[in-house]
Order: C-alpha cells, then structure tokens, then sequence
C-alpha cells in the first residue's frame, strides 16, 4: 500500500449563523493515494465545497475545523500562513466552478500566468512568459502567443476555464481539487474540460478530487466515488463497485432521479420527495431518514457510521443497506 | 389539424455598439396543441429569446408568431394583454423571479388582479387551489416571503403563479437547471402532472438533453439562431440527421462507468453570434464540412417520419 498524499480524519467543519452553529462537515475520513482521482459527489448544502476547502485551507475566518488534515505527512492546520503559500501551487492547486472568481479581472492572462510561475518556481519572465505559451497551448488554446495579451473578460467561459486549468497546473502540484469546474460550461464544453482534466492527470500522474453534483461525471473519470450527504459521508468506494451496487439508499435515489437517457418521454421520475434537513438542527439518527423508503425506529434514532461490514472495499453507512 | 403556436421566419436581431447580432435568424417551427416541444441549444443560441419572441416580450425583427389562429406580432396594448393570459412563462432562477417582499398569497394572485378578478374571496379561493395543485400546502406558505423557502418550493410557487390564471400555453424557460437532481426530478414530475391536470401545450427550453427527452414529444435543436433539427423525441435520439444533435448527445455524460466517455469530443467552440461563419453554422466545427458546407446556408429538409434537418450531409 503507497503511503496516501492525502489523508481526512475525522474532520468535522463549524460555521456560526445567527440560527446557532451549522454543521457543515461531521467527522469525514477519506484518503487518497497519489496520481488517484477521487469524486466527491453531493447535492448542495452537503459539505462538498466546505470540505474540499477545508483541505486548502481556505475556511471562511469564523469556520471551526476538527479532526486532522494531513497532506503529504504535513498537518496542514499547523502550517504558518508562509508555509501554506509555499505549498499552495507547487503541490496543491484549485479550479473552481466559475473561472471568474480565480482570474483577475484587471490583467491579462499572460501576467497572471507569468506571475504565477515567478512568484513559486522563481522564473525570470521571458522563461515564464514562453513557458505560459506552452501551457496554454497544452490546455487546448489556440494562439496562445495572442491569448496572452487578452483579459479574461475577452474569453468565452470555456476559454477562462481553461486558462484557469493552465494556471492550476504550471506549478505541476501533486494534488488539484477540481470544484464542480464544469458546472458553469454548456455540456459540448463540459466534454472537452473533462477530458483535459484526465489527460494532465495521467500524464502528470497527479492526485485529483473532482467534486460535482453531477453522478455522470464521476462515471467515467475516477478511481473512487465518495457521496455526502448533510455534511457527512455516506458511502465511498471503487467507482466501478458503487455503479455496479449501490448500497446507500440515497446513493440509489440519486441515480434514479436522473432522467434517463434509454426511457422514454414521459416516464415519470422515482424522485426523492422531501428535502435535505436544516443543516442547523442536525438530526440524532440517520439524515436521510427522514426521506428514505426503508427507514425504521433505528433509521431516526441511531447515527450509521461507514463502515465496510464485508471487507469488501467499499463503505456505506445505513443500517438497512441495498442487497 | 392546425397548431397552437406556430412560428414562421421569425427573426430577432440586437444592435450592438454598431453590429447587428442575429440571435434567432430565420426560425420556423410549429406546436400542436397538447404537445411538448423541447428546444435545446448552448447558451447563446437564441432559445430563450425565441421564447420571449414568441411571448411578444421581445418584438421580433421580422417573422410571424400565430397563436391559436391569431398574429401576435401584430397585437398591442389591451388585446395582446388578453391574449397573454393563455401564456406564460416560467423562469430558471425561481427565487429571482419572485419579488422578495411580497407575500407568497400576494404573488401567486397577482395575475387575477391583473386580469381583473376583483372579488378577494374568489381569488383567495383560487389561489388555495393552484397552491395545492402544485404540492404546497396553501395554509402554511400563503403569508410567508420567498426567502423563507428552498429553490424547489419556489420554482412551485412560480408554477403555480403561471397556471392560476388557466392557460393553454406555457414556456418554460431552463425550469430545472438551477436545482438540485433529487428537486429537479420531483419538478419535472409537477410539470407532467400540471401538463395533463391543466392541458397544457408545453415549450420547454433547456440545455440538457436528458432533462429534455424526458419531457418532450418532439425535440427541436438550435445552434447559433438557427434550427439544426427537429424530429420526434425518440427518433432524434436514436437516430440523429445534424452532426451537431450528434455532438449534444455524445456529449451527455451518463451515470455508467462502463460506458466509455466519448473521447476527444470534437474540438471547438460556438463562433461569436456577431460573426456567425458563413453557408452553415455548424461547419467550423463539424467532422463533415466542406465548400458547400462554407458556401450554402443548409434548409431544413423534410427526412420523413416527422424529421427535419438543416444538413448538406446528414448522417442518415
């Protein structure tokens, strides 16, 4: 077994709102070995985004972190704001959702690329600066000598993601989080950033955790899946074992709540009635209880933990799972 | 048997600092009564100001919108406000479209003030019904404010808001995409339900295909202003006419990792709507252009069976 370059224990997240402390994460595990792709696969509101930043350290300033983080052996709440920066790029990366809110919007692509590749790997610019060509042109840019000189507000969405992705990369970090970075893109787009992103991630034999909503991209693109739900997770495993037998009701539902691509028009959707509970009044028992078909007594008093009853490799936590 | 709603050479164009930006050039389609027609295209491809022509929310350029045997383009002031009562609109972002400082009572009557009902009784009576109709329980959200609810509950109450006023034609523009997949299910069921409950002819307006299939009859395609094709829902989606239909499909990503991600998706972007290429849209970044693809606008071509494509060289 590799030694993992990350690893999540028992992390729990805590934001205060004016309606008392909302749970966001409660005690996630997860490990991840290098050059592996983990999904991270959830409906909003269920901690995806806040444990995925929890790992960069990005928590808003009141959040309450627990548990421990460790990214290639280091504790990342102990490191100083220095070591963070230092880590931040050269090792571990970001793309988000909406490649606006990463770019600056008041310079061109080429200084912030440049800027970028002097500030970590200590470049001098014409070096970063041709470098940066071959980075764009490596994300699938044409022209990159041109596009250099553009601000991001003279690239389509697709383009920004990409630069966004370019950027994310020059530092050849050893893990990128991938925030929904295709949320935001029409689906011909969608495609086409996907497979970039599983390319650079092969090639570079890079970690990655891709998050989304969406069961149809992890499908196809990751080693492992873990679901949450209400800041927790559910159940985790194999890509390939959870798609051939889903275990967690909810995991189920949400796939079957997906219009599907061989029924036929009209067919009504096995949608899951109710919604997620209050984030803010956590539940003593299981949390999708309260929308689950087979929940009972035990369901609503008693929390599942994930565990892996069969040592099959693949967690799940409910006390009643699907044969 | 003529239909509900049908469109001929409507044309939408934008003056944009100097330039002209056709965002619907040349749209023809027709929807019978009791259908639903899904539009699908990428951002940008003129779907949703198709729709707003079609509502005369946005005066078409040139072309004609008939409904129900009368010219829309042409109404104004109070008979093209008559005729909107058997229309209306649905939005994509539920919450933005309810005015946050009114009363969920408040909103969903607003149309029966508008069209003049002005005895309380019955409009509170009305508005309980449609309330209901849409899976809220009137008692409990009547005099409570949008923000004390989830996207869902408020694409219901905007639902609900479009149908109190009984119409027989509702667009529904990207209904689902801003919510979750469990809530996305449960509102396109709302909307089947409302479809047979009110007998509603549908335009449903959306970028996800999936999401499309399983509400429409018949589907139609449009890339960059243009109608690429149309067909029957099934038909389109077991054998597609257009390369772009194609690329839309191939590029679903499916919830089966045994299927293989189509790889390298063919390349490309949408070309700007300021400079759209020349002959067929499509062609700079279709597998199958050549000269004439450059040369020729493509016309719709009658391929049987209810299938139309606008293709110099369809794939079937």
């Amino acid at each position: 077994m590799t030694e993992p370059l990350l690893s999540i224990e028992g992390v729990s997240v805590d934001l205060p709102t004016a309606r008392g402390p909302l749970k966001a994460v409660d005690k996630v595990d997860l490990v991840l070995a290098p050059g592996r792709t983990l999904g991270i696969v959830g409906e909003s509101g269920c901690g995806k985004t806040m444990l995925s930043r929890a790992v960069l350290q990005l928590l808003p300033k009141r959040a309450k972190l627990g548990g421990r983080i460790l990214f290639a052996g280091r504790d990342m709440a102990r490191l100083s704001p220095e070591e963070l920066r230092r880590l931040r790029g050269p090792e571990l990366a970001v793309v988000f959702q909406d490649p606006m809110t990463s770019l600056n919007p008041v310079l061109t692509i080429g200084t912030q690329i440049v800027e970028t590749l002097q500030a970590h790997l200590g470049m001098d610019g014409t070096v970063a600066a041709r470098r940066g060509a071959e980075l764009l042109a490596a994300v699938g840019i044409p022209s990159p000598e041109q596009r250099l000189r553009q601000y991001p507000h003279q690239l389509s969405g697709g383009m920004r993601q990409r630069v966004a992705i370019a950027i994310a990369l020059s530092c050849e970090p050893k893990l990128l989080i991938a925030d929904e970075p295709t949320t935001a893109l029409d689906v011909t787009i969608q495609a086409q950033i996907l497979d970039l992103l599983a390319r650079e991630q092969k090639r570079r034999h890079m970690a990655m955790i891709l998050i989304t909503h969406d069961l149809g991209v992890v499908a196809g693109r990751t080693d492992e899946v873990a679901v949450m739900y209400a800041g927790r997770v559910v159940e985790r495993a194999p890509t390939g074992q959870l798609f051939a037998r889903m275990r967690m009701p909810y995991t189920q539902a949400l796939l079957a709540a997906l219009p599907r691509l061989d029924a036929p028009p009209h067919t009504v959707l096995p949608a899951i009635g109710g919604r997620p509970p209050d984030p803010t009044r956590p539940l003593p028992g299981c949390s999708f209880a309260p929308r689950c078909r087979y929940a009972d007594l035990t369901c609503r008093n008693d929390k599942p933990l994930l565990r892996d009853p069969e040592g099959a490799g693949a967690l799940h936590a409910c006390w009643h799972p699907l044969p | 048997m003529t239909p509900l709603l049908s469109v001929r050479n409507l044309v939408v164009e934008y003056a944009i600092g100097g330039h002209t930006l056709s965002a619907v050039s040349d749209v023809s389609l027709v929807v019978a009564r009791g259908e639903t027609l899904g539009l699908v295209g990428e951002s940008g491809c003129g779907k949703s100001t198709l729709g707003r022509a079609v509502l005369q929310l946005r005066r078409p350029t040139s072309g004609r919108v008939t409904f129900d045997g009368k010219e829309l383009t042409t109404l104004d002031g109070e008979a093209l406000r008559l005729m909107r009562r058997r229309l209306q609109l649905i939005f994509q972002d539920p919450i933005a479209s309810l005015n946050p400082r009114r009363r969920i009572g408040d909103i969903v009557a607003e149309p029966l003030v508008i069209a003049g009902v002005t005895d309380k009784a019955e409009r509170e009576k009305r508005v309980r019904e449609v309330l209901t109709a849409v899976g809220l329980d009137p008692d409990l959200v009547l005099g409570r404010l949008p923000h004390e609810f989830s996207g869902g509950q408020c694409q219901r109450i905007s639902i609900a808001r479009a149908l109190i006023l009984e119409p027989e034609f509702v667009i529904c523009d990207e209904p689902v995409s801003a919510l979750d997949v469990s809530i996305r299910a449960q509102i396109l069921n709302l909307l089947e339900e409302m479809k047979r409950r009110y007998g509603l002819t549908l335009l449903f307006i959306a970028h996800d295909l999936a999401v499309v299939k399983a509400v429409s009859d018949r589907i139609a395609v449009m890339y960059l202003g243009k109608l690429c094709e149309v067909g029957p829902t099934e038909r389109l989606f077991k054998a597609p006419a257009h390369p772009y239909t194609a690329l839309l499909l191939e590029a679903i990503p499916v919830p089966d990792p045994t299927v293989r991600p189509a790889a390298n998706v063919p390349g490309g972007e949408p070309p700007s709507p300021l400079a759209p290429p020349s002959g067929c849209r499509f062609r700079t970044r279709c597998p199958r252009a050549d000269v004439q693809c450059a040369a020729e606008v493509p016309e719709l071509r009658n391929l049987g069976d209810g299938q139309f494509a606008a293709c110099h060289h369809p794939l079937i």
